[in-house]
């Protein structure tokens, strides 16, 4: 496995100008004899879609809901960033790179992760285009508020819904091209193998979720924006569909799979009620712009909030980090929630939450404003926990949230394969190891609305046009491969479910690889994998057939996944002897449990090549800093 | 606090099949369950003593993505005002009650499986031109066009629409009046959507009209089933827009 970045030469703010200088051209009237399949129709896949067939692309989308407009994006609710400027508090392309860079603790590439901040302020103008009714000061100009990891306002949001809007902007984009015939929509469907024909991606095989039948779809290149891998840890923010599969499938067929143990846990989730719990409730980071974080000064303390006095309060995240206070990036925010509990400061039934409180802002703003900005996020709190977050406080705990490792790309967004291009969250490219709030929306869209439609054409220029065929026998392969798994699911009518089984493999995830790690905890889930997996294969029980809608044989195909993926999750997480960004390594911190990085080791990227038969390969892409210099990120 | 229910569910095999309604005993719940966890629960149950569970669309369970939706005692997504069924928890319910629970009918939603439904024609109603016709990279600096704050507020609340269906579910007619008139609006109020607004109109009514929708008889019950509370004012504004551009539309 050959890893090229193919980062332009030259001073950072020219490499993309001169990436697209040089990059070749293919005519208008060749596009259309071109296909593009993009799986996956979230921020990243939709806003490529839309944009390759605004050029002339043919254009398939896929997606296992039963709209595109579906996609998980659509649950974003804080914001976008986007280095405008226009609260005039010193913001930059510059800045925003740094914030970005430092937030990922260094370890993403310079020059991927500036060109983000470049194109940041083209996906709000194209958004506001799109008629993206993002919050207005009364001037009518676009209003901003901050994030974690950052000390300006660079935030565009649309209420608590932006991801929402912003998705349905791009999704008003994809139909209007369905419309003019340039692309042509796949709803409910799977992708269940990679083509691969000759050494390039060259088409996929989807599962028709409603009737069952594999369909073979040829094209010449295959973008995956499927989202990332939260969900191997069963109980995670992402929603029930999100899965690993198309990226692992992938992997298998010969992507390089990068930094899979970066996995970002988010501070401000609606703390776990019950065993039957299907997922975990994310209250958006912008909540931290006003409410305080707090938990009882003395461990133990049942007391009501309401009847513990300030001076028996500890307002922890203030003091610890004076200079960020409540809106530190979300590891710091979710390893001292942790710590907190851990030492028995813990809230609710199950001591496992800390408070986050609003009657600050109430009094200093009033209600109505308050309101404003986060009406609908307590609601959403009062619906799911019948408690009101405006007469006592909400409780919160981390959970798992985002995932910054996936596919390997170089700076053209093409995966190891040839042909083969993963944007968004289904990549590993700009966020390092840990994202900054409201940085998921803006990769996703830079990504597909500006970087791939560009680099595509500079890959499709130099590959044989040549009509791609669904005869051929790789996909003849590719499919009964697929067949024979389905098959097999179903043939073992043992008797455990396959959520039963993706259960066990989150709690052990959740365990041993989730907020901290050791070496003795990774050691046993590193063991445990493989048995269950085997367990999984002699005593799963899938009701019904293959031939129509069946939603336990979807979900036991994706866990037959995720129990594959567990194993390199965790195999990436004892590599990285190091604690980085939200990979926190008990085993490297301070004596005040501060992390320790180790940049003479450890500044790459860890690249996993599958093998047949074997244990996984470990390539690196050595990181350079040439406009930042990595120092300790410190947010005291 | 636990509860017992009865569930009469639709089962239906598939979109030609005949369907009917099966009763199932929920056997003790927690009421900090959500709904749809409690479906979870009795697939559980049902998948371990071999038979096939119920099939039900859901997907982010925070009410945003518009999947989920069954209609639960006759009302789209449940008894609680401005929630999807996703959001629901049992504790608004008590113990003993009887939970009928259907799939969302209307002439233009083809029932799937159990509660699951095809809703494409609503997608089919954007198609036709909800949407501000702007290609990647033609957008002009984003604070050039102002909006005032009152109606990019009025924009944000008509665009909130989550697609759901429960509107089309809950009207006698099934209409998709609520549905269309909310994108219409969000394009009408926002000056971006100015240059295509007549054609809009026209257009996205057309399609609602070809697609087996009914017409709005003023019942309101797709305001009160809106899990997003949209205002049935924007169906007096699709009437206005409507109108407007009978007479503003230079089609022949």
């Amino acid at each position: 496995m050959q890893l090229d970045a193919k980062i332009p030469a030259g001073p950072l703010a020219d490499k993309w100008p001169s990436y697209l200088r040089d990059s070749r051209l293919i005519s208008p009237a060749n596009r259309r004899q071109l296909t593009v399949i993009v799986v996956g129709s979230g921020l990243a896949g939709a806003s490529a879609a839309a944009t390759l067939a605004e050029q002339g692309y043919q254009v398939k989308n896929f997606c296992l809901q039963d709209s595109p407009r579906r996609g998980h994006s659509i649950a974003a609710q804080g914001g976008i960033n986007g280095a405008k400027n226009y609260q005039n508090d010193g913001d930059s392309v510059f800045r925003l790179f740094q914030d970005t860079l430092k937030g990922g603790d260094f370890r993403a590439r310079e020059a991927n992760v500036y060109r983000l901040a470049e194109l940041s302020g083209r996906i709000i103008d194209q958004a506001v285009a799109q008629g993206v009714p993002f919050a207005r000061d009364y001037g009518g100009q676009l209003a901003n508020r901050s994030f974690g990891g950052a000390q300006v306002s660079r935030t565009f949001y649309a209420r608590g819904q932006t991801g929402q809007q912003l998705l349905l902007g791009a999704y008003g984009a994809l139909l209007r091209q369905v419309k003019g015939g340039r692309v042509e929509l796949y709803p409910r469907r799977e992708m269940v193998e990679l083509v691969v024909v000759e050494g390039q991606a060259r088409g996929i095989i989807t599962r028709n979720l409603l009737t069952g039948a594999l369909e073979r779809h040829a094209a010449q290149a295959v973008v995956l924006a499927t989202g990332g891998y939260s969900n191997v840890y069963c109980l995670s923010t992402n929603a029930a569909s999100s899965n690993a599969s198309a990226i692992w499938r992938a992997h298998r067929q010969g992507a390089g799979f990068a930094n899979p143990c970066f996995v970002q846990i988010h501070p401000t989730c609606i703390p776990v009620h019950g065993e039957h719990q299907a997922k975990l409730t994310l209250m958006s980071e912008s909540l931290r712009n006003d409410g305080r974080v707090w938990v009882p000064l003395n461990p133990g303390d049942r007391r009501p909030p309401g009847e513990i006095p300030e001076t028996e309060r500890d307002y922890y995240l203030e003091h610890q980090y004076p200079a960020f206070g409540n809106l530190v990036p979300r590891d710091v925010a979710s390893r001292s929630a942790k710590a907190q509990c851990d030492r028995g400061h813990g809230v609710g039934n199950t001591g496992r939450a800390v408070y986050l409180d609003f009657a600050e802002p109430l009094r200093r703003d009033g209600l109505a404003t308050v309101r404003s900005k986060y009406g609908n996020l307590f609601e959403m709190y009062q619906r799911i926990t019948g408690q009101n977050p405006l007469a006592e406080p909400m409780q919160i705990y981390p959970a798992v949230h985002y995932t910054m490792g996936g596919l390997w790309v170089d700076y053209q967004l093409m995966t190891t394969l040839p042909g083969l291009f993963a944007l968004g969250e289904a990549n590993f490219s700009d966020h390092g190891a840990n994202r900054l709030g409201a940085s998921g929306l803006m990769q996703g869209l830079a990504d597909g609305y500006f970087i791939l439609p560009a680099t595509m054409g500079n890959y499709l220029a130099g590959v044989a046009a040549g009509a791609t065929d669904p005869d051929a026998p790789e996909f003849a392969q590719a499919e009964a491969n697929a067949a024979e798994r389905t098959r097999r699911l179903l043939a073992i009518r043992g008797r455990r479910t396959s959520t039963d089984f993706h259960r066990e493999l989150g709690h052990l995830l959740w365990d041993h690889c989730g907020l901290s790690r050791h070496r003795v905890g990774l050691e046993i889930a590193r063991q445990r994998i493989p048995e269950i997996r085997a367990e999984f294969w002699q005593n799963l029980l899938v009701p019904g057939s293959g031939s129509d809608l069946n939603q336990a044989l979807e979900r036991a195909g994706r866990v037959a996944d995720y129990l594959e993926f567990a194993e390199l999750l965790v195999a990436d997480a004892l590599a990285r002897e190091e604690s980085c960004g939200c990979h926190l390594r008990e085993e490297h911190q301070s004596g005040e449990h501060e992390p320790l990085r180790d940049d003479t080791n450890f500044a790459h990227v860890a690249v996993w090549e599958h093998r047949k038969d074997q244990a996984p390969l470990l390539h690196r892409e050595a990181l350079t800093f040439e406009n930042v210099q990595p120092g300790r990120r410190d947010y005291r | 606090m636990t509860i017992n229910l009865t569930l009469r569910i639709w089962r239906q095999p598939g979109p030609d099949a005949p369907g009917a309604f099966r009763t199932y005993q929920s056997g003790p719940l927690s009421t900090d369950l959500s709904f749809l966890e409690m479906l979870d629960l009795l697939n559980e149950r049902l998948s371990l003593a071999g038979e096939e569970p119920v099939a039900f669309d859901h997907d982010c369970g925070e009410g945003i993505c518009g999947t989920c939706g069954a209609v639960v005692n006759g009302r789209p997504h449940g008894p609680v005002e401005r929630t999807t069924l996703c959001q629901l928890h049992l504790r608004h319910f008590n113990d003993g009650d009887t939970l009928i629970i259907e799939p969302f009918r209307a002439r233009a939603f083809r029932i799937e499986k159990d509660l699951v439904v095809d809703r494409s024609a609503l997608e089919r109603i954007i198609q036709a031109g909800g949407y501000v016709s702007v290609n990647t990279g033609s957008a002009p600096e984003a604070n050039t066009i102002p909006v005032p704050q009152p109606t990019a507020e009025a924009a944000m609340s008509s665009a909130e629409c989550i697609g759901c269906g429960a509107c089309v579910a809950a009207c006698p007619n099934g209409a998709a009046m609520l549905f269309t008139g909310a994108k219409v609006s969000q394009l009408a109020l926002l000056p971006q959507g100015q240059p295509e607004r007549t054609r809009r109109a026209l257009d996205m009514l057309r399609a609602m009209d070809g697609l087996g929708f009914g017409n709005c008889g003023n019942e309101r019950e797709c305001e009160a089933a809106c899990p997003k509370s949209i205002s049935i004012r924007n169906i007096a504004r699709l009437n206005r827009e409507f109108l407007r551009a009978s007479f503003f539309s230079e089609e022949e």
